[in-house]
């Protein structure tokens, strides 16, 4: 029996009051393909940036092969053969391929010796396993998929035998995370040792040897994959059981709420972000957005929020809602894809974000002052409707989990009670208890007769959701789906290929 | 990173720290010059403290830092550095020269009161809206544009006293004096309570500074204004999103910040000197900025820092004439130290304390 390729013991990390990581047991067995999965928050990062330097633990043992090391900053990772893939890429955009790979591993001041061998070791690595990338070409114009490459491709450069990926497949479409798999199982069977953290569950049972369940900081169980099912992960996750379909009778649509014709978006750089596109959403149906994120889904949302610029074309909303000169769609709710970035001030607390856009309604203060009172019932009955915890008012929006601070911006919009509801990524960051509360309330919605269009990157969600799906490519609409197309159908149409050229 | 403290650590026990390193440098130099440093510190309290007319140079000096530190803070709160202060409150102070000018034969100075405060506020923050515009729909940033406004503001009120102001029998560079019945009254109803603060310039200007606070208190706390601006301050994409129109912020924000600089004028012009001279702010605009950061750009805290640095200036001033070694630009150097570890460097302390603060929770 052969030393495990990483071994902890007893790891424990605590940010301040935080307990980030709490004795974690950890044994990963050479050449085997090890999934970690855990809601987020539960603690897996922490983990992988122990284990790559970024972090030190305040307790416990790592042992690489079998012998116990310190590991104080990722250099020494690299040196024990650890190497590491982010979910967002460490890639100089404007580099060559090879330039990257290099970079930090010059091999002297000049760069000319150097380049000729990392390019005769590359060219090795690439046939060893199957990791075919254009080493002259440039960064910025490779699809995601290959950027990826590049960053494996750089670990390996740098002699890792255990490779750690981050979220992997996030960015890419179902085709390119098969391919994705394809390198894995390749390196796997090369001897080398692979470990995948995730929050999909379906990925885990398609690629995975063993997977650790983590929950709140805690290692709560390692299972074989062949020995576990999707709903058990699911409730050893969540610490309850889970319903992972989501219940729903047929839609009963009724007139169309919101009308998009020919709308063309070009940003600022005069690149065009949206081709022409035109769509219907009517009442008391959940029309879904389908596509790899960065095709244009953002520009369309805030297309028809009104807030983003429009180059040609129409967003027609047919609301009774008053009109009000400082809001820019009236009657429409939306729910940003990055709560982060728009749909929360992260330093305000819980009901300041109550009137996030809605701060000029009468009912939140007449004239010019704002009626705290009033604020501080709404903050209240929507934390209780929606099940926000901790259902503290004054909490700062930064200190909610990533599922309630989702529940707080989507209350708030649902809350106003209007006719159509844009929704991007409603569950993105978010743990599966809340998806699932999250997915219950937008079926409520659409049954109680209102218009919704849903845009989001997981597939999965949009199938369960979507009572039509439209796939975005590159800034087009590529074709309509019925929820019942196979995963297969949508894959094609995501990655730009139409059905007829499919069929060809 | 744990970033929860509780209140009276990051408004207390910080500021307390950033203060005393900055005294400890101090205290080194003037052992370094020859003195004792402990001395030199109770020179800096008696003077400020000790006596009645020291308490009113130090009020009169705290009055005008309220003034230009709730200038600065308000922009804050937008994200907007207005450095500024300078130029609005010295184009301010034009403001208020004329009203009093045109009006000081025909009203006493509770009649004239009003009518300066609204040519104080009107040219400080048109001064201050016109940077606010220009980054708003040119992306002219304002931390450039208000400095260029300062040297403009230097020049423009050399060449208005001269050309327009000056009284020809006199050599200086300064307006004739208003009627004494323009002046704003001493705070004499408090010599009882400090004999002497009558002979200081403190003056009820200082009452105008604490309803200043009271003002910008509520604007940013209450009404559904601060509430786009702190939202815009804090994350210009959630004001995106809630239809929160940056021209607007922008400009009425530097706009109120101008003005409340320009009120400040009100201390030196009707206050003080009672006439429009060169350099009415001598300097305030830009202690404005260390005492709104070291007031975390809250009028209560702002009202300290402004007293802090009041203290400094006439404590200083006192200690320049005590201890002939310590000239004026050593208290120069000891303001420059409370500003660098006050303002600049106000978060060198905060992850050691954040640790203590987290060793002790767990």
């Amino acid at each position: 029996m052969t030393a495990p390729a990483i071994e902890l013991k007893g790891i424990s990390k605590s940010f301040g009051p935080v307990h980030a990581n709490k004795d974690i047991d950890l044994r990963v067995e050479k050449g085997t393909i090890h999934g970690i999965i855990g809601e987020n928050g539960a603690g897996k990062s922490t983990l992988m940036s122990i284990l790559y330097g970024f972090y030190e633990a305040d307790a416990g043992t790592i042992a690489v092969d079998g012998t116990v090391v310190k590991i104080k900053n990722s250099d020494q990772a690299i040196a024990l053969g650890i190497g590491m893939v982010h979910q967002h890429f460490m890639l100089v955009e404007p580099f060559t391929v090879l330039e990257n790979i290099m970079l930090g591993a010059e091999g002297g001041a000049f760069l000319n010796k150097g380049r000729a061998a990392a390019r005769k070791e590359l060219e090795r690595l690439e046939r060893e396993f199957e990791l075919h990338v254009d080493l002259d070409a440039v960064v910025d114009d490779l699809p995601v998929g290959l950027q990826q490459r590049v960053e494996i491709l750089k670990a390996l450069y740098r002699g890792a035998e255990i490779l750690i990926l981050d979220e992997p497949t996030g960015v890419l479409t179902p085709d390119e995370a098969d391919h994705l798999f394809r390198i894995l199982g390749q390196l796997k069977a090369q001897g080398k040792t692979v470990m995948m953290i995730t929050h999909k569950l379906r990925e885990i049972m398609a690629i995975t040897d063993d997977v650790s369940v983590m929950r709140q900081g805690e290692m709560v169980a390692t299972r074989q994959t062949a020995h576990t099912s999707v709903d058990e992960l699911a409730e050893l996750m969540v610490g309850r059981h889970v319903l992972l379909r989501v219940d729903k009778g047929p839609a009963n649509p009724g007139a169309v709420k919101l009308s998009v014709s020919g709308l063309t978006v070009v940003d600022e750089l005069g690149v065009t972000r949206l081709k022409n596109v035109s769509f219907d959403v009517r009442q008391g149906e959940i029309v879904g957005i389908a596509g790899v994120s960065g095709n244009g889904q953002s520009e369309l949302l805030e297309a028809i929020a009104g807030i983003g610029p429009i180059a040609s074309g129409e967003v027609h909303l047919d609301c009774d809602a008053e009109d009000t000169p400082w809001r820019p769609r009236p009657g429409l709710g939306h729910v940003p894809e990055d709560r982060h970035k728009m749909g929360l001030v992260t330093k305000f607390q819980a009901r300041e974000n109550t009137i996030l856009g809605y701060q000029r309604e009468a009912k939140f203060g007449q004239g010019m002052f704002l009626d705290r009172a009033a604020i501080l019932e709404t903050t209240k009955a929507e934390m209780e409707r929606y099940d926000v915890r901790p259902p503290d008012p004054y909490l700062k929006a930064a200190n909610f989990s990533g599922g309630n601070q989702q529940k707080i911006v989507i209350a708030r919009e649902i809350e106003q009670d209007p006719d159509v509801l844009i929704v991007g990524q409603p569950t993105r960051g978010v743990d599966v208890g809340a998806i699932e509360a999250i997915h219950r309330r937008l079926i409520e919605l659409r049954d109680s007769g209102k218009a919704i269009l849903l845009v989001s990157v997981e597939l999965d969600e949009i199938r369960a959701l979507s009572d039509r799906i439209l796939v975005m490519f590159a800034g087009e609409i590529m074709g309509e789906l019925p929820p019942t197309a196979t995963e297969r159908e949508v894959g094609l149409l995501m990655s730009g290929v139409r059905a007829e050229e499919a069929a060809e | 990173m744990n970033k929860q403290l509780p209140g009276w650590v990051d408004f207390g026990l910080l500021p307390i720290l950033n203060l005393l390193t900055a005294f400890l440098i101090a205290g080194l130099v003037v052992v370094a010059i020859g003195e004792n440093p402990l001395e030199a510190v109770g020179h800096i309290l008696f003077g400020a403290f000790g006596y009645g007319e020291g308490i009113g140079y130090t009020i009169f000096y705290t009055t005008n830092f309220v003034f230009t530190g709730l200038a600065v803070a308000v922009a804050f709160h937008a994200s907007q550095f207005n450095i500024g202060g300078e130029g609005q409150a010295y184009i301010g102070g034009l403001g208020v020269g004329l009203a009093c000018l045109a009006l000081d034969s025909t009203l006493p100075w509770w009649g004239i009161l009003p009518f300066a405060m609204l040519g104080g506020a009107l040219f400080g923050g048109i001064w201050g809206a016109i940077p606010g515009y220009l980054y708003a729909k040119r992306g002219a940033h304002v931390v450039i544009t208000t400095i260029m406004f300062n040297f403009i503001s230097f020049s423009l009120m050399v060449y208005v006293i001269v050309n327009f102001l000056k009284t020809p029998s006199n050599m200086a560079v300064q307006s004739r004096t208003f009627e004494q019945s323009a002046w704003l009254p001493k705070l004499t109803w408090l010599d009882g309570l400090v004999p002497g603060i009558a002979g200081s310039p403190a003056n009820v200007s200082v009452l105008v500074a604490l309803a200043a606070c009271v003002f910008v208190y509520i604007l940013i706390w209450r009404t559904k204004f601060g509430y786009e601006v702190r939202t815009f301050g804090a994350n210009p994409e959630a004001a995106r999103y809630a239809g929160i129109s940056t021209t607007r912020v922008v400009v009425i924000v530097m706009a109120i910040s101008g003005a409340l600089a320009g009120l400040m004028a009100l201390n030196p012009v009707m206050g003080e000197q009672n006439r429009v001279f060169l350099d009415i702010p001598q300097q305030a605009g830009f202690v404005g900025i260390a005492v709104a950061l070291m007031g975390r750009s809250h009028p209560l805290w702002i009202i300290f820092a402004a007293l802090l640095f009041g203290m400094l200036y006439q404590g200083g001033a006192e200690l320049a004439f005590e201890m002939p070694s310590i000239n004026r630009d050593m208290i120069v150097v000891i303001q420059g130290l409370v500003i660098l570890f006050a303002g600049a460097m106000e978060f060198m302390f905060r992850p050691m304390v954040a640790k203590f603060f987290a060793g002790e929770a767990a």
